[in-house]
């Protein structure tokens, strides 16, 4: 089975079809979605800003990191799924969107990054990183992110 | 001069008429107030769960207002630009369109809600800044300000959709 097959059984099972036919149901997963978003928006630019020397520059960057966390997570526990029913509307259309793979793959790595060197880099103690490794660890943070939301809006366009 | 003809006189004009016209302008307008939910929502959304006493605790409250704030102000400066130029693109519309009117009326209560916090709790901060649960004013303040957001954002996505429901 192809992954097109695969897209194409999705969007046409039968809860999904349900999903389309409703007039509200897609913009009110769209817009839970979009609060998915600024929380996203928020737990991120805190801690990447603060990476960066930017913001909350007082605290330590631990403190941020780990106060920033459980909201990053769940930001992530409301887009995820949305995301998901978003993409299973129109599966076989988003297969042919450039924007829409590139989207997969800097979620992919995002995550990847978030919570690996990135969560390595926010516990160590202040000091035992130096400046500018931090500063990248936030740049490369924020580019992602902004990666992915600039490739969903594009994924949306008419 | 009525308010229809005003706005019938303000969609002829010719950067109304650009704005609606040209699909990469009106889409790349919608794409940075989108984009800037991020920025604006995300801080607001931080504060707001700071005064509940939910989120970021191991910051003192004054530091994190202070600090946060600026990038809010920053986010909304974006918002309302790009905001006021979506409106632009297609201002008898938006003017008749339900969700848009909801959309202007909450922004006004938010607005309130921060005035009013900006009035009461805020002028004490210095007294409860380290309160794991800020004072009820506080609290009040920011579960408003979340729940008013939410509904401006809400309303916002729904601008579009009014012409497939009613």
């Amino acid at each position: 089975m192809s992954l097109l097959a695969v897209f194409d059984w999705l969007q046409y099972s039968s809860p999904l079809v349900a999903m389309r036919s409703s007039a509200w149901l897609f913009p009110a997963i769209a817009s839970v979605h979009l609060l998915g978003l600024a929380m996203l928006g928020g737990a991120v630019l805190v801690v990447d800003l603060r990476l960066l020397g930017l913001g909350l520059t007082r605290p330590p960057v631990a403190d941020v990191g780990r106060d920033a966390q459980p909201w990053l997570v769940a930001s992530l526990c409301v887009m995820v799924p949305t995301g998901l029913l978003l993409f299973m509307c129109f599966a076989t259309k988003y297969y042919y969107l450039t924007a829409f793979w590139i989207k997969v793959g800097a979620v992919l790595l995002a995550l990847a990054f978030t919570f690996s060197v990135r969560r390595r880099v926010l516990l160590a103690a202040d000091g035992a990183v130096i400046a500018f490794k931090r500063k990248l660890v936030g740049a490369i943070s924020l580019s992602l992110w902004a990666t992915i939301a600039l490739a969903g809006r594009l994924i949306g366009f008419p | 001069m009525s308010v229809t003809s005003f706005f019938e006189w303000l969609t002829a004009t010719p950067g109304s008429v650009a704005l609606h016209e040209s699909r990469y302008l009106f889409l790349g307008v919608l794409t940075v107030h989108v984009m800037t939910i991020c920025v604006f929502a995300g801080m607001a959304a931080i504060i707001d769960l700071r005064l509940l006493g939910l989120a970021m605790r191991r910051i003192p409250a004054a530091d994190l207002v202070g600090r946060l704030v600026p990038w809010a102000v920053g986010g909304l400066t974006v918002m309302i630009l790009s905001g006021s130029l979506l409106f632009y693109a297609a201002p008898l519309e938006r003017y008749g369109n339900l969700f848009f009117r909801a959309k202007l009326v909450l922004l006004i209560c938010a607005g309130l809600n921060v005035w009013i916090f900006h009035q009461t709790a805020y002028r004490r901060i210095g007294e409860w800044e380290f309160d794991r649960r800020p004072p009820p004013a506080a609290r009040v303040a920011g579960g408003v300000g979340l729940i008013l957001w939410a509904a401006i954002i809400t309303a916002g996505r729904m601008i579009p959709y009014q012409q497939y429901w009613f």
